[in-house]
């Protein structure tokens, strides 16, 4: 086991080690072209990561967290998606520029994916070796017999107890826990340099929740992967998160670390979310039980032909009219803490 | 879904409602429908007695299949010999099913007919299934225009009731075995490759397709790894419950005079050849060729239900 560990550290390329960015998204813009008009799935979103960081990207459901994760592997489906500008660069070579086969070498082997279905998200078809040996056949030419052995070691560092007889079976014989590690076993096959965790534990109780999320963590710590956790769960950023995107309506809102996300929420949306989290005190406490959980008024926009204003103004308490007019400019407040509010004096 | 399972009879189905026993539950269904065997023997066993008449048509597919494999072993006769003195024989000793006008032994005629029928039905099946296969793929992967296209050509093919394409083909190609297997298996395909693309079109879809995507896998890979083996179940109850047409159709063919040529023996043509001059004077030359004929397809037809049975929960949870 330790030797395996081991054995995956080597891998690391030492330029990674040092600190540039293995991941530099810029301005990375994703489209989808429908019939009612243009939809900004992701719009002019930037972000870099180092080996071994630990990013979140929070944000509610269609707010573009997983076309950011899908733009990344160049998987958006097209038509009618497509990334319409930006660049997207692994050790500095833009993913945008490389032919498909090229982009297939990367895919599984130097960024990989897991996805927030296990229960459908592994092929019912094929046995539990031979989906995660697929990954080493094709990126490392490992032969059938020491794919297998692979993978049983990879499910022995998932932590799946009898790794030789789960390695036999069929999806349908796990449990969505056990096939979470798997896919996450899948994900780290090849030793990427990026994972790409697009929520992966929304599909699984909450033990089991904090189970998966330690033993992503505890091996991106092994292996000095750099992790982009996608969640709408702000317990889970909190837990396992050094950085945090708040994204909205397909744009970065807000950039912190952890703790000035939760100490100092800059945008109203983050302040929003924030106080919608329920909290022990005012679930236990007498005078409060009765009381609403708070809640950000209106919805999110449909993405179609958004002006070019603040995504979030409909629903602030704080906007004005330069808000619905012209989208905000990102204020640094400090180094690693930038948000893109035009009220910022205000809102703190 | 669980009244089902309940109607199995398991005593142990009583106290459900927790969900680990749900899960076991909904994998004891799923090794049921053979998606996975713990224990081959048992599995077997069990399937057996839970498809009886399956069993039964296995067992028939199995004796044709050894008919025809050890032909030349269970004859008396050669089949294509003449003896003039034994002409419409009526079954005897020696000759248990009769003999025919030529006076050849209608029982080792019968018995290599096996062969024709075999050939025709395997032939016609494997030929129509790998093309099928390979249009339905095409046609649900891609999409677009490609599947416009195809699906309109087999449209076309479609709109033919089977049996007049089948004689259409037959007769444009000329008789002679091969030409009947294929003229069998053009009219078989299109319905396969009908049902293979609307199983990929909707597996297409699945995460784990998007999952092998983002492994880094090409769409050929995933085509014929990751598609093609979700879409077996459909595709063997079709194969099984085509063998029984095809051969079905080859007798019909051959009845017709647009199968297989002489001297090949078939059912068909040994029915054809007898039933207008000697149905009244030598029944027995209609008789036995119509009982293969018939028993070789109630056999194929009874599998084919069978398997159609047994795969069928596997389709209803699956997704």
């Amino acid at each position: 086991m330790e030797k395996l560990i081991n054995e995956f550290s080597n891998h690391i390329h030492v330029s990674n080690l040092a600190e540039a960015a293995v991941l530099e998204v810029e301005n990375l813009k994703t489209y989808f072209f429908v019939k009612q008009g243009v939809v900004k799935a992701v719009d002019d979103f930037s972000f870099s990561l180092k080996s071994g960081d630990k990013l979140a990207i929070v944000g509610e459901s269609g707010c573009g967290k997983s076309m950011t994760a899908l733009s990344v592997l160049r998987l958006v489906p097209n038509p009618p998606g497509r990334i319409v500008s930006g660049s997207i660069k692994l050790d500095g070579k833009d993913l945008l520029q490389m032919s498909e086969s090229e982009m297939r070498n990367i895919r599984g082997n130097r960024i990989s994916m897991i996805f927030q279905e296990p229960m459908t998200s592994l092929n019912p078809v094929l046995s539990i070796a031979q989906q995660i040996g697929e990954a080493l056949i094709l990126h490392q030419k490992l032969s059938d017999k020491d794919a297998f052995d692979r993978s049983v070691e990879l499910l022995k560092l998932v932590k799946i107890p009898e790794p030789l007889r789960r390695a036999r079976e069929y999806p349908h014989q796990l449990s969505g826990g056990m096939r979470q590690r798997v896919m996450t076993a899948m994900a780290l096959a090849c030793n990427p340099q990026v994972l790409l965790a697009d929520e992966p534990t929304t599909a699984l109780d909450v033990t089991i929740q904090a189970q998966i999320l330690d033993l992503i963590m505890e091996l991106q710590d092994r292996l000095g992967t750099a992790v982009v956790l996608i969640t709408h769960d702000l317990g889970v950023v909190a837990e396992t998160s050094e950085r945090v995107i708040v994204m909205y309506g397909g744009k970065k809102v807000e950039e912190a670390n952890v703790n000035d996300i939760f100490a100092m929420p800059l945008h109203p949306y983050t302040q929003g979310l924030l106080a919608a989290v329920p909290k022990l005190t005012t679930l236990s406490g007498k005078e409060s039980y009765s009381k609403r959980l708070q809640e950000i008024p209106g919805i999110v926009p449909a993405l179609v032909n958004l002006p070019d204003a603040c995504t979030f103004a409909p629903r602030c308490a704080f906007a004005t009219d330069i808000c619905r007019h012209e989208y905000p400019p990102y204020t640094n407040i400090s180094s690693s803490h930038k948000v893109a509010c035009w009220h910022v004096a205000k809102v703190c | 879904m669980m009244s089902t399972v309940n109607g199995v009879g398991n005593p142990s189905s009583k106290d459900d409602s927790s969900p680990e026993k749900k899960v076991s539950e909904f994998n004891e269904e799923l090794s049921l429908a053979g998606a996975n065997v713990h224990t081959k023997v048992g599995m077997i066993f069990f399937l057996t007695k839970r498809y009886p008449l399956g069993f039964l048509g296995l067992f028939l597919v199995f004796v044709f299949i050894f008919v025809a494999l050890f032909a030349p072993y269970l004859t008396t006769h050669d089949p294509l010999t003449t003896n003039p003195s034994i002409s419409l024989a009526a079954p005897s000793m020696g000759h248990p099913m009769g003999a025919d006008f030529m006076g050849r032994d209608l029982f080792s005629r019968v018995i290599f007919g096996a062969r024709t029928s075999l050939a025709v039905a395997f032939g016609a099946t494997i030929l129509g299934v790998f093309f099928g296969v390979l249009i339905g793929l095409a046609s649900g992967y891609l999409g677009g225009w490609v599947d416009l296209v195809l699906q309109r050509l087999i449209d076309i093919l479609q709109s033919l009731p089977t049996l007049i394409l089948a004689m259409a083909m037959a007769a444009a190609l000329g008789p002679s075995l091969f030409n009947t297997i294929i003229a069998i298996a053009i009219p078989k395909f299109p319905s396969i490759a009908r049902v293979i693309r609307s199983s990929t079109l909707s597996l297409r879809e699945m995460p784990f397709i998007e999952a092998a995507r983002a492994m880094g896998m090409s769409d050929l890979r995933i085509v014929f790894r990751h598609i093609f083996p979700n879409t077996l179940a459909p595709l063997i109850v079709l194969a099984t419950a085509g063998l029984g047409s095809a051969i079905l159709v080859e007798a019909s063919l051959s009845f017709l005079g647009l199968g297989v040529p002489e001297p090949h023996p078939s059912w068909g043509r040994m029915l054809s050849e007898s039933a207008s001059e000697y149905v009244r004077t030598a029944p027995w030359l209609v008789l036995f060729p119509g009982a293969a004929i018939t028993v070789a397809v109630f056999g194929a037809n009874l599998l084919g239900d069978a398997l159609r049975d047994i795969f069928d929960p596997r389709q209803r949870t699956a997704n």
